[in-house]
Order: C-alpha cells, then structure tokens, then sequence
C-alpha cells in the first residue's frame, strides 16, 4: 500500500488516474480504515487529501457555503455562520458517529462512501447542495445526490474525487431539518431519515420545498411528490398528513436488523413530518 | 516492504519512526514507540479505548495510519500527568473510584480532559455525549461521570 498526501487536487487526480491497482481516498478515514481492518484487500494506492489547501476550508462563496471535502464534521459544527445558514445539514453531519469520529470524519466522505443509510445525505439533497469535481479534466459541478448510485457504489470515474460540497445562497424565510430513526438514542445508523429544506412566502405560504429520504432505498430519495405536498400550504395538520402519506408512499426500504419494510415505511412518514414543522419554524413559519 | 520515516511530535517532544503505511497510528504508539497507555478495544473507532489529541483534536488513534502523523502534534495519556503530579481528572478518577479494569481508562481521561478545555462547565448531558465514544463494561458510566463533573467543580473553583 502506497500513501501519498498531495498538495493539489490536480496532483491527486493524477495519482488515482496513474494507479496500477485499486486506489482510495482517504479523507478522515473512518470508513476507509474500518473497511481496511474488515479484510478488504488493501488498495495499491492510499491519496491523503488533507494537505490540500482548496479541500481544507469552509468558505463564504455567493451568499452560499463551499465546504471543502477534507473538513471534518467537528469544523462544520463549530462555524455558526455555517449552522445558521443550514442547520439541518450541519445537525445531519453532526449526528455520524461519537466526538472522537467527529474530529475525523468528514461530509464529503459520507457522501462518496455511499452507504443508503448516511446522514449526511440526505439532508444535502434537500439543500441542492452540489458537489465540485476534480479530475484529469475541467472540474465539474452535480448535484449531491448523483454521487451515489448504490451501495458503495459511485458515478465518480477514475480519478476523480470531490473537492468541495456548496451550499447555496437561501431566499428569506427558508429552514432545513433533518431526522433519523435509530434503535438505539446515540451512535447508531439509520432505519430511517427525512430531510426538509422549505421557502416561505410572506404570509407563511410554503413556496418551494426540496424533501429527502434516507435509509429507505438503495440511494436517498428526492420525492417531488412529496415536495408538492407541502407546497401552497402552512403546513397544516390535513397538509402534513398527506405529506406523510406521500413520503411512506415514496419509500422503497428492505427488511433488516435495523427494521421491518413495514415499519421503516412508516417511520419515514412520520419523520419527514417531523422535520417538515422543524423545518417550518427555522423559516419563521408560526405553528 | 519498505517503510516510511516518519517525524511527528508526541507530548511536545520530537519523535521520528519508521512504519508501513498500513499501521494505524496506535499500532505505532504501542509497539514502535512503546507508548502502551492507549489501548486497543475494538479497532474500529467504536470504543475510544484509545483516544488521542491529533493537531489538538480528539480522535480514535486506531482509525488514523501512522503516516498521517508526520508533521502533526500527537498527545497521548502518557503526557496527562507532570511526573509523578497527577492530572485533576486522574485523581478524581480515584477518588470517585471511576475504574475497575482500567482498559477504557486512558481513552476516557483523554476525552475527558478535552471537554474540559472547551467547556469548563459542562452539564451531566453534555458529559455523558462528549463521552458517548468511550465504552466501559465495567463501571457503569456514573461514577465516571460524577469524576468528570467533580474535576469541572474544581477546576472552575481554582480559577475564581
């Protein structure tokens, strides 16, 4: 196993595009050196990306939020301007793993490890959030949710990696949550997750609303339906149930340790509700 | 295979080591450099038996390589006390009788000591998820946790 730490995203996308064998990133590790422990074959090619000065930051970018990809989860939450402008991201984020993982772990890394069931993602679909590529070519923007395409699967190609994740500028009386189902109350993984993320209008109107789930499915799923559900509506209780009804409906989960089908079904409903009213608050909605 | 030199800085002195890039930094602090205070649990960063300062973060030493650490400042339980003076939290862990083992211990004096330093006055809650990377089958986590809040009460007290 080959460590490099590059100074560069171009230097790093050159390492994964030049590499014999198989080759990983390795930003806080904490996937990376599970998995490495686990029994995975280790990679010819380990790429430090945190002596990359344009992953390294959090940065004030068009009224939005660049976050690079090696900064971990701890960083994120001790940047109020951040926790401020994307609460239910942060929050998300914040909720992967104990304060020592905290310390490591990072968002861009929750997103490529490409588990259903992380945190982080769905409450990045819900923002829009869009990921900046690096590679051998130009740099290229998608949108969060196209990273992953299944489990540990992703549509980045050969030497490719993420470099940064934006959030972008929110009209005025906008809110985002996010909420997980876990068996146990800390330190656990999903059964089930719901991001909101909504704009309101001056009379407490929801205008626009971008709504995720996670754990319920090979990938996380944006549901328009459900969006549609919240929007011309003050979240009222009549409104909310469809929402809920639309989200279940929206579901796709499987059987496992974690939960039933049937039960994840409805947890995601009651979730997405959940964090809808959160959501409706931090936009100054008045329940 | 060969293996990587390293320089690194662990409780404020200059340190240098050779490793194979796969060697996870408490694989270094235990059997390369003798440093036996952080203990291995589970290896895979669910136990915080051995937690470490990193460029003055906490994190598990078992999901960082060892090559990670040239140029870093590393801390380990093994710089908590001043010779034979011990760390506040380290005599309040004895007072309160916070251990019987002693395997998690280190790990929990470590994170331990990092809550204090951003929040000298933490509540029973914030404690117990500051520690919620840190398991122990022995105690029962209160003891620990009274150790910790104690120590707090102290140290606010010396200050004022």
């Amino acid at each position: 196993m080959r460590y490099e730490a590059p100074a560069t995203a171009k230097a790093a996308a050159k390492l994964l595009l030049g590499a014999k064998g198989s080759a990983k990133i390795l930003a806080g590790g904490t996937d990376l050196l599970v998995q490495l422990r686990s029994g995975m074959k280790p990679p010819g090619l380990v790429v430090d990306i945190k002596h990359i000065a344009a992953m390294s930051g959090i940065k004030k970018e068009r009224g939005g939020f660049r976050i690079g990809a090696a900064v971990p989860s701890a960083v994120m939450g001790e940047n109020k301007g951040l926790g401020k402008a994307w609460p239910g991201v942060v929050e998300a984020t914040g909720l992967i793993g104990s304060t020592q993982i905290q310390g490591r772990a990072t968002m861009a890394g929750n997103l490529c490890n490409a588990s259903p069931a992380a945190d982080s993602v769905p409450a990045l679909a819900a923002a829009g959030a869009v990921a900046r590529i690096a590679g051998p070519g130009k740099r290229r923007d998608i949108p969060a949710e196209k990273i992953a395409t299944g489990p540990g699967k992703t549509s980045l190609k050969k030497g490719e990696l993420v470099e940064s994740i934006f959030l972008p500028k929110r009209p005025p009386r906008s809110g985002d949550a996010y909420l997980r189902f876990i068996p146990r109350t800390e330190m656990d993984i999903a059964a089930a997750s719901a991001g909101v993320n909504l704009t309101l209008d001056r009379k407490g109107v929801c205008t626009a609303a971008r709504v995720a789930l996670g754990a319920v499915g090979p990938r996380v799923i944006l549901s328009a339906k459900a969006a549609k559900a919240l929007i011309g509506t003050r979240l009222e209780d009549s409104a909310l149930e469809g929402f809920a009804a639309a989200c279940s409906a929206a579901a796709t989960p499987i059987d496992d340790k974690r939960g039933t089908k049937e039960f994840k079904t409805h947890v995601a409903g009651v979730l997405a509700r959940r964090a809808a009213v959160i959501a409706y608050e931090r936009a100054g909605g008045k329940p | 295979m060969t293996k990587t030199a390293v320089s690194t800085t662990i409780n404020g002195d200059a340190a240098e080591f050779l490793c194979e890039t796969g060697e996870t930094l408490l694989d270094v602090l235990r059997d390369r450099l003798d440093l036996t205070g952080s203990k291995e649990g589970c290896g895979t960063g669910d136990c915080g038996a051995c937690s470490v300062m990193l460029d003055g973060r906490l994190v598990c030493s078992c999901l960082v390589l060892g090559v990670e650490a040239q140029g870093r400042a590393v801390e380990t339980i093994e710089g908590m006390a001043e010779g034979e003076t011990l760390h506040p939290l380290q005599q309040k862990f004895l007072e309160h009788a916070a251990l019987q083992c002693g395997v998690c211990t280190p790990g929990f004096l470590v994170a331990a000591k990092a809550l204090l330093e951003v929040n000298d006055d933490p509540s029973e809650s914030q404690v117990r998820y500051w520690l919620a990377g840190n398991l122990c089958r022995c105690t029962g986590y209160d003891k620990i946790v009274r150790a910790v809040l104690d120590t707090a009460k102290d140290m606010r007290s010396a200050r004022a």
